[in-house]
Order: structure tokens, then C-alpha cells, then sequence
């Protein structure tokens, strides 16, 4: 990234600079790629199930799961510049945290489970933010990757080795989750709900994101030391979207555990922690849909993949995923989202605008 | 009682003394201006003022409370705002962004969530990127300036800050003849709010915006005073005379 201008302008800037200040804002950065995109694959990931046979819509719950647990690294890594590599700790906790709740309490409610899994997720990530983020200080980037990576190896190897948990097994057959008096398992309804609840995070997300706080955040991002000399609280703001984003990879553990039956140790450990960096880095950090993108084609790309090139396949996939972070370090989102779209513009709407007028 | 007050601050780095006793007292609405030759200390003592270094020795005082061992966000919310001598604008953000940023930044949480201080910032940050003429420009990323330009934006975020002293480290550095007019010209007005320390090594640039200067030498101060009673300084002119 050059932050050193180079004086000579192409001419579209010459143009762009004869424009009065106010036509320029009511052209501004209005994002024109992104709705369409999110709009198609919204469009496509409502119709699958219809289009798809019964095993495949199984698996895209799983990949909708996962997607959602990918938001949750992107909106850490790719808004806020925290490099969390022990996000499985937040997605397995809540995920044993319910499969306990349902074991020991039979408790398999929705309105239970999804909000204690959620829960749990944020209050551990509150809890680890304490420790790694909340000095006087800022901390580094590799003291906070080291620390989330230890957290999720020790959580991984403390469940291998306790009896309550279930040990290596993990905790098998867990009861279905249930809406009132119908039990949800696996198959186009349980695909509907993790898709209304992405979707509804997702938004959420969004919403949050392309606020004020979103932008403080891309300072963050960009350069934290300059953005606390305006007054930040530099640590605060980094505490507040790890714990949200540990919330939402628990709400994501929670569904997890749910849709597969059991809860077993890689849930919690360095596995899934680094998968999901994959995922955001192949799709595109710093978008939400790149984290979708990411891990739809790289989870499709492993199904396809291990039904056609049994033994090789995760040579290929590895390779493509090199080739991917080689030639397209920003991702596959990069393909079609331009530099000013990707990182988003914060100014007022219209409305707002119009509102400020005297 | 004067806004800005250092007394006898000293800076060591292992066996290196930057700064030996040095001091430095800024009066309201007053623009002061900081020279030496290279090494002098005179970014070392930017920096103590700043936060950015904890002096050895020594205490600083901004609008009567000791704020030595405050970090720079707590210096900042006390009314101290930095300009870095290298420029660091957000470059992938918008100027518009870049601006809005600064004049944010005491906005509660909840209200910048929800974004409710949006549209009534609007009307600032248009009016700063009009006074720093940069409003042409105002939705370009900020890499796309050119490098005074990248200057103009960083002391209008500065600003933004609404501070009652402003640190201004080498703000020409790098500039053409003409844009270091210009910035003269800038700065002029925020005068009517603000205070203004600057280390600058032109210093023409220093003379013609400054009420009062202290030249440093090796880490102790040599002169202080108006900017007549410093060019009528016979030990000043040594220093700069032994440099060329």
C-alpha cells in the first residue's frame, strides 16, 4: 500500500476535480457491485434447496454454518485488524456448552440453545479480549495471534483429556433442536433457519460496519497508533468487536453442534481456527460477502474434489488456494470490487445530508 | 498561567543524553516555534510533549494538570493534537473519511453505532476540506494527493481534533516554494483558538508565522524569547554560523 501521491493525475481526476464539491458527494463511493452481488447469491442460496438433492442440502447447511462463523473472523481480521487465530475457541465452546446443555439439562429449545450458545461465545471472547487486549498499551498483532492460537490449542487439548467432556469422542448424539413442539433436524428446514439467521446477522453486520463505529474501525485497521492520537480508545473499540464477533461464532458453534449430532475436540482447536482464516483470505477479508464467497467455493471445491480425486485432492485444493493468495492477495473478491468500493465510503446519505441543511 | 509549561526535561537513550534540562513554556493563542541544528533535540522534545516518549527527567504541564505520564489518547482528550513529520493519512480512505475520523472521534459508541453524528459532522468536515482547499477532492482516496497536499490533509485532521495546542513536526518537509507559502497562509487563522508549537528547519517559514522561538543545542536550550531577541542573538547566529 503507497500512501506517496505521485502529482501527475490521470485525466479522469481532472474531470472528477471540476465537479463542485456537492455533485461529487451525491456520487460518492455509492457502492454499485456489492448489492448486486449480495442479491444474487441471497437470490441463488434461497432456491438451492429446491434444486438440490436431499444429501447436498445437508452439506450446504453445513457450508451456510460455516459461513457464518467465517463473518465472524472477517469482521475481527478484516475490519478491525485483530488477527485471531483461535476463533474455533468461541465456535467450539458454545458448541459443547449446548451439547452439555442438552445432555445434562435436556434442554433443546431454540430459544434456549441459540442464545446461550451466542452467550457463551461472548463472554469467553470478552474474557480473552481482557487479557490480550485491554492493557494501557496497545498490544502487538503477534502477542494477540500467539495468545488466541494458545487459547484454542489449550482448549482442545483440556476437552481431549476430560471425562465430563466426553474426551476424545467428544459428545456424541446429541438431541434435536426444537421449535415449540417440532424437533428440527437436518434437511431443508434446518437450511431455511441457518439461512434466515445469516442472512439476519449478516445484515446486522453490515449495518454496523458501514456506521461511524465501521469507519473508526477501518482507521483501526489502517493505523491504529494515528487514530488513538485523535482520542480513540483504541482498546475499547478492539474489545467491543472481538467480543461481538465471538458472540457470532458461538451463535455459529451452537448451530454447529445441532446440525452434525455431536461436538468433538477439532471443533475447539487449531483445525477450524485456521480453516476459517482460509476461507476469508481465498474469498477476501474486509467485505462479509468475500468471507461467504470464500468459504462456499473452498468447502464446494473440497466436496467436488474428494468425490473426483480421492486421494489428491487436498494437494489441488492447496495449491489453488497458494495460487489464489499469490496472484490475488486480496481474494477472489478483488475479481469484480473495485479498491473504493471494497473499503467502503462513510459519508452521510442524502437524506442525512438534507436533514443538516439549514 | 501559560497553557503549555516543560521544565527541566531530560530524555536519555542508553548511553545517549537527546535532551539535558531542556524547557519550554507556550503561552494561549501563541505560536512558537522550535530550531536547532540536527540533533538538538528538537523532535525528541516534540515527542515528550506529544506522549509519544516519557521524559526521563522533568515535568509537563498543559492547562494546569501534570500530564507527564499521560498516554497520547489521554493527551489528545485534554486538548494536545499531533502532527506526524511522517504524514499519516489513512491512504485507502476517503479524505471525507479521513476527516470525519478525526471530528468523530468524541462521539459516544452508541452514537457512532447508529451513526447519528453524521449529518450534523457534514457541514465541519466540508468546511475544513474548503479551508484547506481540498474539497475538489474530498471523495479521492487520500494516496491519490500529492505529498503537501498529504500535509494539508494531516493538519486539517490535526485540527479536527479542536485542540487548544497544536504539534506541528517539520509540517514543510518536502514542499515546494509555493506550497509552503500556502501552508504559512493556512495556518494563519487557527490562531484565534489554538497554539501552536512547530519544529521546522526552514527558517524563513519559522520567522515569518511565529511570536516567539527557543533554539535548542545539544539537548539544552540555548535561547529563548521573541523572534527579534533570537536574531539578535550572538550565540544563535554561532550555532547556525558553525553548521554552514
Amino acid at each position: 500500500m503507497s500512501s506517496t501521491g505521485t502529482g501527475i493525475q490521470p485525466p479522469s481526476r481532472v474531470i472528477e476535480a471540476a465537479r463542485s464539491p456537492v455533485m461529487a458527494s451525491a456520487f460518492a463511493g455509492r457502492t454499485k457491485v456489492l448489492p448486486i452481488l449480495e442479491l444474487a447469491l441471497l437470490i441463488a442460496a434461497s432456491i438451492a434447496p429446491l434444486l438440490l438433492r436431499d444429501y447436498i442440502t445437508v452439506y450446504a447447511t453445513r457450508v451456510l454454518i460455516l459461513c457464518l462463523f467465517a463473518l465472524s473472523f472477517d469482521l475481527v481480521w478484516g475490519y478491525a485488524g485483530i488477527l485471531s487465530l483461535g476463533q474455533s475457541l468461541f465456535f467450539g465452546m458454545a458448541g459443547y456448552g449446548v451439547a452439555l446443555l442438552s445432555r445434562d439439562f435436556g434442554v433443546g429449545s431454540i430459544f434456549a440453545v441459540l442464545p446461550a450458545g451466542t452467550l457463551i461465545g461472548f463472554v469467553a471472547a470478552l474474557l480473552l479480549a481482557g487479557f490480550l487486549l485491554l492493557g494501557r498499551h496497545p498490544s502487538s498483532v503477534v502477542f494477540v495471534s500467539l495468545g488466541t492460537l494458545t487459547g484454542a490449542y489449550a482448549a482442545d487439548r483440556l476437552a481431549r483429556g476430560s471425562h465430563y467432556l466426553g474426551g476424545q469422542n467428544g459428545i456424541p448424539s446429541i438431541q434435536p433442536m426444537t421449535i415449540g413442539s417440532h424437533e428440527l433436524s437436518e434437511g431443508p428446514g434446518f437450511y431455511y433457519l441457518v439461512l434466515a439467521i445469516l442472512v439476519l446477522i449478516y445484515l446486522l453486520s453490515r449495518f454496523l460496519l458501514r456506521s461511524q463505529f465501521g469507519l473508526a474501525l477501518a482507521g483501526l485497521r489502517e493505523n491504529e497508533q494515528r487514530i488513538a492520537f485523535f482520542g480513540y480508545k483504541v482498546q475499547h473499540l478492539k474489545a467491543i468487536i472481538f467480543a461481538i464477533s465471538g458472540a457470532i461464532a458461538g451463535t455459529a458453534g451452537s448451530l454447529y453442534a445441532f446440525h452434525e449430532g455431536f461436538v468433538w475436540t477439532n471443533m475447539l482447536g487449531v483445525v477450524m481456527s485456521t480453516q476459517v482464516v482460509l476461507y476469508v483470505l481465498f474469498g477476501g477479508s474486509g467485505t462479509l460477502i468475500g468471507a461467504v464467497i470464500g468459504t462456499a467455493i473452498v468447502e464446494g471445491l473440497s466436496f467436488w474434489l474428494s468425490d473426483n480425486y480421492r486421494d489428491i485432492w487436498p494437494i489441488i485444493l492447496g495449491v489453488l488456494l497458494l495460487l489464489v493468495i499469490l496472484f490475488r492477495p486480496l481474494g477472489l473478491i478483488s475479481l469484480v470490487l473495485g479498491e473504493r468500493e471494497r473499503v467502503g465510503s462513510f459519508g452521510p446519505s442524502l437524506k442525512e445530508k438534507r436533514n443538516a441543511a439549514p | 498561567m501559560p497553557l503549555l509549561e516543560a521544565a527541566g526535561i531530560s530524555k536519555v537513550f542508553g548511553k545517549l543524553t537527546a535532551l539535558d534540562g531542556a524547557a519550554l513554556t507556550v503561552g494561549e493563542r501563541e505560536f512558537h516555534g522550535l530550531i536547532g541544528p540536527n540533533g538538538s533535540g528538537k523532535s525528541t522534545l516534540m515527542k515528550c510533549l506529544a506522549g509519544a516518549l516519557v521524559p526521563t527527567r522533568g515535568k509537563v504541564t498543559f492547562i494546569n494538570t501534570d500530564v507527564t505520564s499521560f498516554t497520547p489518547p489521554e493527551r489528545a482528550r485534554a486538548g494536545m493534537s499531533l502532527k506526524f513529520q511522517i504524514t499519516a493519512v489513512l491512504p485507502t480512505l476517503t479524505l471525507y473519511d479521513n476527516i470525519l475520523l478525526a471530528l468523530q472521534a468524541r462521539s459516544s459508541l452508541l452514537d457512532l453505532a447508529f451513526s447519528r453524528t453524521r449529518g450534523r459532522l457534514h457541514e465541519e468536515v466540508m468546511t475544513m476540506l474548503l479551508q484547506f482547499r481540498l474539497a475538489d477532492r474530498a471523495f479521492d482516496a487520500a494516496a491519490t494527493l500529492s505529498h503537501g497536499q498529504q500535509q494539508w490533509l494531516e493538519i486539517a485532521m490535526a485540527l479536527a481534533c479542536r485542540p487548544r495546542l497544536l504539534l506541528l513536526d517539520e509540517p514543510t518537509g518536502g514542499m515546494s516554494l509555493e506550497e509552503r507559502r500556502v501552508t504559512g497562509e493556512l495556518l494563519q487563522p487557527i490562531k484565534q483558538h489554538c497554539s501552536l508549537v512547530i519544529v521546522e528547519h526552514d527558517l524563513d517559514f519559522i520567522r515569518d508565522i511565529c511570536d516567539r522561538l527557543t533554539v535548542l543545542d545539544q539537548g539544552k536550550v540555548l535561547a529563548s524569547g521573541t523572534v527579534a531577541e533570537i536574531q539578535a542573538n550572538r550565540s544563535v547566529q554561532e550555532i547556525y554560523l558553525r553548521r554552514a
